[in-house]
């Protein structure tokens, strides 16, 4: 290992890059484009529930019972009908998710006390959605029957029971129960990941076709000075990157970073080197540029976006896939990223993942440096 | 340094069944222009590649300034310069960036750094190109640069694999003067080609045909000795020969 044959190869590789302006320029706004993106598009949150109302009852307690529904911001009455086809119709062609139905007993039911049956009617085919819509719907109507029935038995002079449990619910960490707090942390490992890999994995296959490799390799040239002087100037690339995923997330979606700056650019400093690695092994094995960039988006954006729970929670997989999640990068680094953004969490916990991604680089570059020497041979 | 600066003894390269290379041998003493002759697919750029480190042998031995290719590959290297068939510089760093690079690359000492440079710029003619896109040289300077960029570590060993193909005859002309400056300072120069007229440049020549060395010696020599007027004569005969031998 010469430092100056590593300089030689970093120094070439920072000028290719500044060369190719418009790969450089790609680089610089695919986390932003992607970000906003993947952001914007990927909220689980349900509000604004288009519902038909058709309300058979029509007395003071029905009618307050649809204000309740007005007055929700999980639900957008678009009107009140008069017939149950214009609500089923209203389902078959996907105008609303929601109808209720109040029935004339309605209020006679609430007031004295019995239960009063409201049905509901929803398009189950984004079955998602739908089972929160239903949650909302019933934690609506509980706390309204609940009132009313209070509201009666006050009336009648019996005192003021209350409910006999009164649940004060206080939420850690993502207290306003917003998606965005926790998707946006995790889609910045997934995109760190697609971006690293795809950096990478062209620039071996590119000297490869352009007849170059086979200069280098007559070089007393070593594998690991030309993968470690490649992988210094992506890495400067890569760290611009990061900052601006960062910056994105914090500024453009407000979320927000409890944890330390300096720690979380380090921990992504680790995470990088290994997805950079990761796109190296990838040009050693692809001999052509297109296979390689090919090759380098599937294995680096399926498994990140679907296998590090960073949406689809790693705990409601089967057994097999949930051990494939532990090969996946993505999986510790969504943890360390959670962690840093939303508990503010510093190494002392941390220090599980974070030692697992330094463990993933090694053997990656390992890897890399072997099957660079084999091709050598 | 060994009396010769490349020996080959026995040396087979299979790719599957092929035969690429197949029982070779010769040696090539110091200072020598040797010359590799021989049509496409003869199995000259892989006897090259094979001295030069990139390929390992099937079988056999070659020696390359007293170093066994198969062992002693980083030894090798730091005493050989190569040129491939195919241009390989990079295209879009500029012609004093990619002089630099490779400097760096075979580790050149500081103080010679650039007294090289200067020598390489000059030997190529691109002294006051030196900021141009490689890319924007036409084939001969670009060949000269490739070369150049070969022999700045001082190589006591060069070869060159069909240095000259697909530049005009003035240029290869020029080129073929650079090698023998680079003889005459003391250097080897191996030397593959396909062009007839090339071949009688050479201090000796091996006729390679299907992976073997079917006529080895000074192209005069050979002349005479079939008593025939020219190497293209040489070359037809001996292959002529050949086929009836495998036939």
């Amino acid at each position: 290992m010469t430092f100056r044959r590593y300089r030689a190869v970093a120094k070439k590789e920072f000028l290719h890059i500044l060369r190719d302006w418009r790969s450089l320029f790609a680089a610089l706004a695919m986390p932003l484009v992607l970000l906003l993106l993947f952001g914007y598009a990927l909220t689980l949150d349900v509000d604004r529930i288009a519902t038909y109302v058709y309300d058979q009852d029509g007395t003071p307690e029905s009618r307050e019972l649809v204000e309740r529904f007005r007055g929700s911001r999980y639900f957008d009455v678009l009107a009140m009908v008069g017939d149950y086809q214009t609500v089923e119709r209203g389902i078959d062609t996907s105008r609303i998710l929601l109808g209720v139905v109040i029935p004339n007993d309605f209020s006679s039911n609430v007031l004295s006390g019995k239960e009063a049956d409201v049905q509901l009617l929803l398009d189950g085919s984004d079955s998602n959605t739908a089972s929160l819509a239903l949650g909302y719907a019933e934690g609506l109507m509980q706390m309204y029957a609940l009132e009313v029935q209070n509201r009666a038995q006050n009336q009648k002079g019996m005192g003021h029971p209350g409910p006999a449990v009164d649940a004060r619910i206080r939420v850690w960490y993502n207290s306003e129960l917003q998606s965005k707090n926790y998707i946006v942390p995790g889609l910045i490992a997934v995109i760190l990941m697609i971006i690293a890999a795809l950096l990478t994995s062209l620039t071996i296959a590119r000297e490869w076709e352009n007849g170059t490799m086979e200069q280098l390799l007559s070089t007393p040239l070593r594998p690991a000075e030309l993968l470690l002087g490649k992988l210094s100037a992506f890495f400067v690339l890569g760290l611009v990157d990061t900052v601006i995923a960062i910056f994105v997330g914090v500024v453009v979606f407000e979320v927000p970073l409890r944890g330390n700056p300096l720690f979380l650019l380090a921990a992504s400093s680790i995470f990088l080197f290994g997805a950079l690695c990761w796109g190296i092994l990838i040009s050693t094995v692809a001999r052509s540029q297109l296979m390689a960039y090919q090759m380098g988006i599937l294995s680096s954006f399926l498994p990140a976006f679907l296998l590090s729970g960073f949406v689809y929670a790693i705990e409601n997989m089967p057994p097999v896939i949930r051990l494939l999640t532990y090969i996946i990068p993505a999986r510790y680094f969504v943890t360390i990223l959670k962690g840093i953004f939303l508990k503010g969490a510093g190494p002392e916990v941390l220090w599980g993942p974070l030692a697992l991604l330094c463990v993933y680089a090694a053997v990656v570059f390992f890897l890399a440096t072997k099957r660079l020497r084999q091709k050598v041979a | 340094m060994p009396e010769n600066a490349v020996e080959v003894r026995g040396l087979v390269k299979r790719f599957g069944d092929f035969h690429a290379v197949d029982d070779v041998s010769f040696e090539v003493s110091r200072g020598e222009i040797f010359g590799f002759l021989g049509p496409n697919g003869a199995g000259k750029s892989t006897t090259i590649r094979i001295l030069c480190g990139l390929l390992s042998p099937t079988a056999g031995e070659a020696r390359v300034g007293g170093y066994d290719v198969a062992t002693e590959a980083e030894q090798v290297k730091e005493n050989i310069g190569y040129m491939s068939q195919k241009f390989s510089l990079y295209d879009d760093l500029a012609v004093e960036e990619n002089i630099d690079f490779f400097s760096g690359v075979y580790g050149v000492r500081r103080e010679i750094r650039e007294t090289r440079k200067e020598y390489v710029l000059k030997m190529a003619g691109l002294e006051n190109r030196r900021g141009d896109m490689t890319r924007l040289l036409a084939g001969g300077w670009k060949q000269r640069l490739a070369l150049g960029c070969a022999i700045l570590h001082e190589p006591p060993i060069l070869f060159l694999d069909e240095p000259t193909s697909g530049v005009d005859p003035i240029a290869r002309r020029t080129f073929w003067d650079l090698i023998y400056q680079l003889a005459e300072a003391g250097n080897t120069v191996f030397v593959s080609t396909h062009y007839m007229d090339e071949a009688e440049y050479c201090h000796r020549i091996a006729l390679m045909y299907r992976g073997r060395i079917v006529a080895l010696g000074a192209p005069a020599e050979l002349k005479r000795s079939l008593n025939l007027p020219s190497m293209e004569d040489v070359f037809i005969s001996r292959i002529e020969e050949e086929e009836r031998r495998t036939a």
